[in-house]
């Protein structure tokens, strides 16, 4: 006890741990509160099936058409959905007791946001795998085979996280968790309406096409169609990944200046 | 790396000093030029209402909120320039516990403990030691949503002991406690002193203050207002404090002046009740009141010798009669 080694900073491989440790507790607290996971685990269910059989008819003129449309769509719509989920749950978090501690301990300061974020990776490969096994029970085959359906779902998963980045960002200037969701839900329904999610494109009138084909949703849409249906990696893919990756260099930053700044 | 700093902290004089704290909440002063010296290795209580700037000074002095003016020294080392150094010296017992409701005490403390770098098996011997030490075995698994009042305090408590810090902030450790529960709690806190801690408790009770601190600091509207052992201050509200009720309220002012000479003290009538309170150096002079009392006619329907309250500390330190010192009276009663 007299001899305590003090350091000022924290070092990166000491960040990169007490991130994971966040990590765990968000698992933790995810299987005290398995209803936590409703969003992805009832959503891509009920999703799938419903616009499946509701829409499949009209937009492809049968089911098994329109599964290789709308599979890739509820994907990424129920992912991004998700990752709302985690500015949400962030916000909710930061007003805690608990975290008063976590400020008052000598932990990297990034540890409790970056450990959010790594938990919810883990909701993020359940609604993927969800999405797909649902897929296949009611007749989607995927004809890029298993190993692109797999690099699709890293794919998107990678580029849900980015977004993430985004409503953490919104977590973390928000007052509290209900506006949080409020504003999120704003920016995110005609993002994934105004997409190529449901419908082709070409249906739309002109300058909505314009719209939807812009919309950063439509390109990771299609960058897992192309992989999923065809094995392909096109432009959209690359065009996805920069995006996520500017997404990351801008939000990233930011969210951690104004976390750190509450904090 | 090139920032460490070996440190011969717990031999500074000083485990906190503190030179014009400020905090400004939009146009509220809630901490209002602060002055705060807490020898290492004493308990020391700041003592004072709610609203005070108790809880905002812990915040500060503990890095958890940046002052807006002034200075804070945590064995030498800056609140401000050096905070991450500050961490690692302090433990901090927040006034709402700061533990996470959903999970287990087994797996806070695991977590906390990782947290500060702990291998597993080292956290996992620390936290069933903490656990054993606080009476909490028995719970260990049980989520806190079903944890007692006291027993998240005492986690709360076992949460901040983890890395053994040489400076514990206790932000109204007793607060809405059973009495048996305080007891405990009292005692673990001195024996923690003990083996070598300095601790920094808020309180709004007098009497806690004066079981536990070796000094006291009364602060009021962010400010310290008094300040020294708690017999220096108990002897500046004298030993004792006496309450008395007119069977004829027309006589209060007479009785009033029998009492103030008899003391020589000046007493305060409370506006509600009618009552004379009066604060004595000793209680034996109550006879000498009464008999005067008796001798003037005057004929009492109620007594009271009682301690002093915190009440009456601030009474006394914030002086007698002014309208704002009334107000300031009634709403400590409201606070008690």
């Amino acid at each position: 006890m007299n001899t305590r080694q003090l350091n000022s900073r924290t070092s990166i491989s000491q960040a990169v741990r007490n991130s994971f440790t966040m990590a765990y507790r968000g698992l933790l607290k995810v299987r005290r509160t398995p209803e936590q996971l409703f969003d992805v685990t009832f959503q891509p269910i009920i999703f799938t099936l419903m616009f499946t059989y509701i829409f499949g008819g009209a937009i492809a003129g049968n089911v098994d058409n329109y599964l290789p449309m709308i599979i890739p769509g509820i994907l990424i719509q129920t992912l991004i959905g998700a990752s709302v989920a985690s500015g949400v749950q962030l916000r909710d978090d930061m007003d805690k007791g608990v975290f008063d501690r976590f400020k008052s301990l000598p932990i990297a300061r990034i540890a409790p946001l970056a450990g959010a974020l790594l938990a919810d990776v883990v909701r993020y490969v359940i609604a993927a795998v969800l999405t797909f096994t649902i897929g296949f029970l009611i007749g989607y085959r995927p004809e890029g085979g298993v190993a692109s359906v797999a690099l699709a779902i890293v794919f998107s998963i990678g580029c849900t996280w980015a977004v993430s980045w985004i409503f953490a960002f919104f977590g973390v200037i928000a007052r509290n968790a209900a506006s949080v969701q409020g504003i999120s839900m704003l920016a995110l329904f005609p993002l994934m309406f105004l997409s190529n999610a449901f419908v082709p494109v070409k249906t739309m009138p002109d300058w909505l096409q314009w719209i939807a084909k812009a919309n950063p949703l439509s390109h990771m849409i299609t960058a897992v169609r192309e992989l999923t249906n065809h094995g392909t990696i096109g432009t959209d893919f690359i065009i996805s990944l920069i995006g996520a990756g500017a997404i990351v260099a801008i939000f990233a930053p930011i969210t951690v200046r104004v976390y750190m700044r509450r904090a | 790396m090139g920032h460490k700093h070996r440190s011969a902290s717990e031999h500074q004089e000083w485990a906190v000093e503190a030179h014009g704290l400020v905090k400004v909440f939009g146009d509220h002063r809630a901490v209002d030029g602060l002055e705060l010296r807490v020898r290492t290795g004493t308990i020391y209580g700041v003592l004072g209402p709610n609203g005070a700037g108790k809880t905002t000074t812990i915040r500060m002095l503990a890095t958890l909120l940046r002052p807006d003016g002034g200075s804070a020294q945590i064995f030498g080392y800056d609140v401000v320039k050096q905070p991450q150094i500050v961490r690692q010296l302090i433990g901090v017992t927040g006034q709402y516990a700061s533990v996470d409701e959903t999970l287990s005490a087994v797996e806070n403390l695991m977590i906390f403990c990782r947290l500060l770098g702990l291998s597993r098996a080292e956290a996992r011997r620390k936290t069933s030691e903490l656990l054993e030490e606080f009476g909490l075995t028995e719970a260990a698994k049980r989520p806190l949503k079903h944890f007692s009042g006291g027993m998240r305090r005492r986690l709360d408590l076992a949460a901040s002991l983890i890395a053994q810090p040489p400076l514990i902030f206790l932000d109204e450790p007793t607060t809405g406690l059973d009495p048996i529960t305080r007891n405990q709690m009292w005692e673990t806190i001195r024996r923690l002193v003990r083996m070598g801690s300095t601790v920094l408790l808020t309180t709004q009770y007098l009497q806690e203050a004066d079981e536990l601190a070796d000094r006291i600091a009364v602060i009021n509207h962010g400010r310290v207002v008094a300040e020294g052992t708690p017999d220096e201050l108990k002897t500046s509200v004298g030993q004792s404090s006496l309450q008395v009720k007119l069977q004829q309220p027309e006589k209060i002012e007479a009785a009033k002046r029998i009492i103030e000479h008899v003391l020589r003290i000046r007493s305060s009538i409370s506006a509600e009740t009618g009552n004379i309170t009066a604060s004595m150096a000793d209680p034996d002079q109550v006879t000498d009141v009464l008999v005067a009392l008796r001798q003037e006619g005057i004929r009492l329907a109620e007594v009271n010798v009682q301690k002093p309250t915190l009440d009456e500390v601030f009474l006394a330190i914030t002086g007698h009669g002014t309208k704002k010192d009334e107000e300031e009276f009634s709403v400590l009663r409201e606070v008690r």
